[in-house]
């Protein structure tokens, strides 16, 4: 069976045709913003204007009549952005004939980390621009068992690099200064039970910068600090739950450092640690394809009707039937 | 002998008279920062322990507190989730709501961290305690060990009940029972 996935819940549009083994055809189109944050109506905007040229390129890699179902991210999200994805997948699905599958965008995350590791029952952490989240399953659902409390960790990230001056993304921009810094600035360490909170740390962070401190400084310690955080709610997460995998995905989760810290947490406890390839790591339509396909194997089928974006769309609410 | 317990942030080992909880070196944390914050959690944890005492409530004597390492008394009893009934429930009520009026609220409140020893219920690990006197930190609070029971025992609605009406006898607002509520509802905590 063949499923293509369309996804663009933020900044990445991205097209993905998967079958049961592997992924098949991946494309992308990012939008980078010309400066500062991302504008949701002006990555719609993008969104729209790439989709065509997007579903082209795949097209000419992969016969349209090959493919058995659409699959796109129904949510969370940024509204105009779904929008967009939607109205491309509902008129791809009608014009091919093929059944529709809205897929849950951060279910997906986890799902391809699974499809693409060895990882059985994992704890997942998904660690993204606009989500944080320490996740897993019990009974037929995943759920939520830590998270951010205001904004997530990518998108602290580079709400720091912007107010240093980084352009976009800051990321791995700010992963390369980390590398040279020396000093370690003491910056505020919140964990709450399994939760977590990074806008103070972001706000002392620039009081740094303000104050003359070294950007690689800075960088360094933001990173220390805020990914040894992450690190302690996913053992509290482990032991609490008597898990011994963990499974790091989204977008931020290519940084090499978190990977680092994560592993050694890991190797302490005796764990395992699991990380998807980095093309499958950030938000990608292989993952919306690889989830949908495993959905309508279980029986799920959106109907047109029922298609409209759910920009709130948590992940405990699928049930979980493979 | 030595049992010993791992827990995802400290240490404890139990002795024939004494326990020790030891927040061990964490690797992943570069020095700086897992020094610190080792040393500050565990004086936070030993004060909060006395406090909570002063306020009423019965926990274990501390003994002696170094940099990482808290030495308690060690309480021979049955662990509460054993021995767990509707009467006991009431009794964790109320020590809750003491806790909650001497601004402590304990983060991890479940059957397993207390001990009933010779007709008293004693609370035992304080780790991820804080002050706080907001409605909100206390309704979440109440929150966690409602939901301890609900994946403990069949009968937690009645233990629930009994919980509740405990922690308002002993000064506990209904402001906070009002926001447990509202809790309750909040998506990531709906039961399916």
């Amino acid at each position: 069976m063949i499923a293509l996935g369309i996804e663009g819940t933020a900044w990445n549009l991205s097209v993905g045709v998967v079958n049961e083994k592997e992924v098949l055809v991946l494309e992308n189109s990012p939008y980078i913003p010309p400066s500062g944050g991302i504008h949701p109506r002006e990555a719609a905007q993008h969104h729209s204007e790439e989709i065509g040229k997007v579903l082209k390129k795949v097209f000419s890699k992969i016969d349209p009549e090959k493919i058995d179902l659409i699959a796109f991210s129904q949510g969370p999200g940024l509204g105009p952005c779904l929008r967009i994805v939607a109205t491309a997948a509902r008129t791809l699905a009608l014009k091919l004939e093929k059944p529709l599958v809205g897929v849950n965008h951060c279910l997906a995350h986890v799902e391809v980390g699974k499809w693409t590791t060895k990882a059985k029952n994992p704890v997942a952490v998904y660690v993204s621009g606009g989500n944080t989240q320490i996740i897993a399953k019990r009974g037929k659902r995943y759920r939520v068992f830590g998270e951010t409390l205001d904004i997530g960790l990518g998108n602290a990230i580079d709400k720091l690099a912007r107010y240093m001056g980084l352009p976009h993304p800051g990321g791995p921009r700010i992963e390369e200064l980390a590398k040279m810094g020396r000093r370690y600035l003491k910056l505020p360490y919140v964990v709450k039970g399994m939760d977590l909170s990074f806008s103070g740390v972001v706000t002392a962070a620039q009081k740094y910068y303000d104050a003359g401190e070294k950007k690689e400084d800075i960088a360094y310690s933001f990173q220390e600090t805020t990914f040894s955080m992450v690190a302690e709610v996913s053992e509290r997460a482990m032991a609490f739950l008597e898990l011994d995998e963990l499974l790091l995905v989204g977008g931020v989760g290519a940084n090499k450092r978190l990977q680092e810290i994560l592993r050694i947490m890991c190797e302490d406890r005796g764990a395992k640690f699991y990380a998807p390839p980095k093309e499958l790591m950030g938000d990608n339509g292989a993952m919306i394809a690889y989830t949908g396909l495993l959905m309508y194997k279980h029986g799920y089928e959106t109907k047109i009707e029922d298609s409209r974006v759910l920009p709130n769309f948590r992940i405990d609410e699928v049930e979980i039937r493979w | 002998m030595v049992e010993v317990y791992r827990g995802g942030e400290a240490e404890v080992r139990i002795y024939e008279d004494f326990v020790e909880k030891i927040r061990r070196r964490k690797r992943y944390r570069i020095r700086e920062l897992d020094e610190e914050i080792r040393k500050k959690r565990t004086r936070a944890e030993a004060r909060i322990i006395s406090q909570a005492r002063k306020a009423g409530v019965a926990t274990p004597i501390i003994l002696d507190v170094e940099n990482d390492k808290i030495v308690m008394e060690r309480i021979r009893g049955d662990e509460l989730k054993d021995v767990m009934n509707e009467e006991l429930c009431r009794e964790v009520g109320k020590i809750v709501a003491k806790l909650h009026s001497a601004g402590i609220i304990h983060g991890d409140l479940t059957p397993r961290n207390m001990i009933y020893s010779e007709g008293k219920i004693y609370v035992i690990d304080f780790g991820l305690a804080f002050h706080s006197h907001e409605v909100e930190a206390k309704g979440v609070d109440l929150h966690v060990f409602i939901e301890s029971l609900k994946a403990a025992y069949d009968n937690w609605e009645r233990l629930k009940e009994a919980f509740l009406q405990g922690y308002l006898e002993s000064g506990g607002s209904e402001e906070v029972l009002e926001r447990l509520k509202e809790i309750e509802q909040r998506g990531r905590y709906i039961e399916r």
